[in-house]
């Protein structure tokens, strides 16, 4: 058969048999990773959508940090219960702004991408540091920690504000002039909090 | 190293066998620790690096990249070097990439307790690391094909294109995925945002599991089963249709990590598409191991390695069928986001990579010091651990998984939510505890293996052997 004779030269030759699984292997990246990724409506934001302010942007560094994603998605399905549960579905073009994006792949915990003005903050930050202060059966891991470090502690934030910029996020000048101020005095629980109640939500990060 | 003639590099298989049993130990241990956390969610006393979310990562990363990886790197680096009658090109290379590999595992696993995190699932180590990875990743394909292109016999034998494969695309995945604009040494922005950051990364961790914990271990499977049984690949043919027909379809698949989510309609329906016609090629190669042991099976009863073999090749059947009915839009409705998603997984990786693994330390570590295996007793104790172990796990979490979908989605008669998601949450405790004590059993077992391994290898060298001579390619 001329397949089998074909794969008689791949097999005797070292440089052959590389680029044959190269190729092979390119196809599928190409016609259907390559076209999303030049898609550029699908990161588009939404006319009012604004970038993570710096408390915002400090908060789901944390998140990222401390992994919550491995319990919590980020993403409401378009199912009648799910739409029940947490919200609106979600839509691309409200995830224009994270890098990386944290829809997750597991629900330990309840999807948070409706989060948003669900609890007050004082809530979110009782739970946070003990879950079963407010929640008896909880399996959420306890984060104390949070309460005692400062959110400007690594120094950073206008070195992210500005790698940022260059992936395209439209921060101006003042912006990232006044980011330490603003971080001045918060917690990492704070900001974490902030990143809580923006989530799903038009402005900062958000919604349509 | 260096007698009168040219010797086999075994002492670098020798070395990467004990790593990876050291982090399938380690691995393991800390899978029953977030296991358990999941029991009793206080026992991380408040301290972060014995925190769920950075504990799990270390988990997934130990198993997937120090356990497996360096367990393939050991296999790679014995098969080649037997299947191309030559031995290693550049060793000193060799050694690199396997100490180079041991210490970005070990510095890469103190940086994620330490909570660095890209933030993508099985990509999570940071830049510095995906860097060093890069680079030792390219010595080992220098290692690899260095070796094929010197070889002496004209085919090149099926398992090398496996390994091949795993080195090729793994590489192409890995680079694609992990390009970010780095910020400070321990954080970093993904090049890509949002809905096309999930198509890249699931692009990514799918094929990850393809071609490393698939692929890459159906080259050991095509080195080691054949040996082992001491009969030949049942059909030839066929491993060439699987391992191209595999190579192509794995690719498209990614995007059913995403159905119902914000990505394209079309690319959820072709990631759908193509994960059901992955079944064929898998499949392939199932028969192809099944029918090439059949014939052998009296070497069951006295062969404890063959058994971990042949258990590892049902639960290969089983995962691969698992996972395009998983692939379903309307199975992965209820399946997505629960744990049924992390039995599939472990059923996979328990009872596929970790047992076909075991199986090949049981054959080759003996053969490596010239001695025979301390107790096959104790081997057969493993067995049944091991073999109790999946089990349960698999069990516990298609319970769990299976209740989550379900009560998840269920509405009442006026269209109301049937249950709270913390009502759901409390009734996991059982399964969770069931998966704890699973977890446990299955570890149990592979400590036993330590133990015997080492009492084989305790005290005894490495036994030099030569290339067998020249052959003439003819007829
Ligand atoms: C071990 C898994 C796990 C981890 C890790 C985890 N959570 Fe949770 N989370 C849960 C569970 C389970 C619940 C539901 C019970 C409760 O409310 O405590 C929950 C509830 C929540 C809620 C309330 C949601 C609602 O709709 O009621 C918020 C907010 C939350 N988590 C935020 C976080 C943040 C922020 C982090 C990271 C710092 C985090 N979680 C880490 C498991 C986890
Ligand atoms: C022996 C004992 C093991 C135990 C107790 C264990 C336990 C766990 C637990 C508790 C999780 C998190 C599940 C969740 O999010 O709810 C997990 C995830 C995971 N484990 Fe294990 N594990 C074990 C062995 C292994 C091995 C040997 C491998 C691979 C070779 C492996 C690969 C994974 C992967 C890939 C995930 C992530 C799954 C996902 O996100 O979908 N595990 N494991």
């Amino acid at each position: 058969m001329k397949a089998f004779d074909l794969h008689r030269k791949l097999e005797r030759h070292s440089g052959l048999l590389i680029f044959g699984i190269l190729f092979v292997s390119a196809i599928g990246g190409l016609v259907q990773v390559l076209p999303t990724v030049l898609d550029a409506r699908l990161v588009t934001p939404a006319p009012t959508a604004l970038p993570y302010d710096p408390v915002a942007l400090t908060g789901r560094d944390i998140y990222i940090r401390e992994s919550c994603g491995t319990c919590h998605s980020q993403q409401v399905r378009p199912l009648l219960a799910e739409v029940r549960r947490y919200g609106p579905f979600s839509k691309a073009e409200e995830f224009a702004f994270d890098r990386p994006f944290l829809w997750g792949s597991k629900r330990t915990g309840p999807d948070l991408h409706r989060i948003a003005g669900k609890y007050s903050d004082a809530w979110h930050r009782i739970h946070l540091l003990n879950p079963r202060a407010v929640v008896p059966d909880s399996i959420m891991p306890a984060y104390p920690w949070l309460a005692e470090r400062p959110a400007d502690s690594g120094k950073n934030i206008q070195a992210k504000m500005r790698a940022l910029r260059r992936l395209g996020h439209p921060y101006t000048d003042a912006d990232i002039e006044a980011a330490p101020g603003a971080l001045q005095g918060l917690t990492e629980v704070d900001a974490l909090v902030a990143y809580l109640q923006g989530l799903g939500m038009p402005g900062p990060g958000g919604a349509p | 190293m260096k007698l009168n003639g040219e010797q086999y590099h075994d002492r670098v298989t020798a070395w990467l066998t004990g790593f990876a049993i050291f982090w399938s130990l380690l691995g393991m241990a800390s899978g029953v620790y977030v296991a358990a956390e999941l029991v009793w969610p206080t026992i991380d006393f408040g301290h972060e690096w014995l925190s769920y979310g950075r504990l799990r990562n270390l988990h997934t990363n130990t198993v997937i990249f120090g356990f497996g990886i360096s367990a393939l790197m050991a296999t790679a680096f014995y098969s080649v070097q037997r299947t191309c009658h030559v031995p290693l090109f550049a060793p000193r290379l060799a050694w690199f990439c396997a100490l180079g590999w041991q210490a970005g595992m070990l510095g890469g696993g103190i940086s994620l307790l330490a909570g660095w995190n890209g933030g993508k699932e099985y990509a999570e180590l940071e830049w510095p690391f995906d860097i060093a990875i890069a680079v030792i990743w390219i010595s080992f394909a220098i290692v690899f094909f260095g070796t094929i292109a010197k070889r002496r016999i004209q085919p090149i034998y099926v398992s090398n294109w496996f390994y091949g494969a795993l080195i090729i695309v793994v590489a192409m995945l890995h680079i694609v995925n992990s390009l970010a604009i780095p910020v400070t040494w321990s954080k970093s922005y993904s090049l890509f945002a949002g809905t096309q950051d999930a198509v890249v990364q699931w692009w990514y961790g799918h094929n990850a599991v393809g071609f490393l914990l698939t692929g890459g271990f159906l080259g050991m499977l095509y080195y080691f089963l054949p040996k082992h049984a001491d009969r030949p690949i049942w059909s030839y043919r066929l491993s060439i249709i699987a391992f191209w027909a595999f190579t192509y379809s794995y690719i498209w698949a990614g995007p059913h990590h995403l159905h119902y989510n914000a990505v394209p309609e079309w690319v959820q329906s072709l990631g759908m598409v193509m994960s059901l016609v992955l079944l064929a090629p898998s499949w392939a190669t199932l028969v192809n191991g099944v029918m090439t042991v059949a014939g052998a099976w009296e070497k069951l009863r006295t062969d404890p390695a063959l058994k971990f073999i042949v258990l590892s090749l049902a639960f290969y059947g089983l995962a691969t069928f698992e996972g395009p009915m998983m692939a379903i839009k309307s199975v992965n409705v209820v399946s997505h986001f629960t744990d049924w998603t992390i039995g599939h997984v472990h059923s996979g990786a328990l009872g596929w990579n970790a047992l076909i693994t075991f199986g090949t330390f049981y054959f080759l570590l003996p053969r490596l010091v010239g001695a025979e295996l301390y107790s096959t007793r104790l081997a057969n104790w493993h067995f049944w651990l091991a073999l109790a172990g999946v089990m349960l796990y698999v069990l516990a979490m298609w319970g769990a998984g299976v209740s989550q979908g379900l009560l998840w989605l269920s509405l009442d008669e006026i269209g109301e939510l049937s249950y709270s998601f913390k009502d759901i949450m409390a009734s996991m405790k059982p399964y969770y505890a069931l998966r704890m004590v699973a977890g446990f059993t299955f570890f149990a077992g592979a400590v036993l293996m330590a133990f015997n391994l080492w009492m084989t290898a305790k005290g005894r060298r490495i036994v030099c052997i030569a290339p067998p001579p020249p052959v003439r390619e003819g007829a």
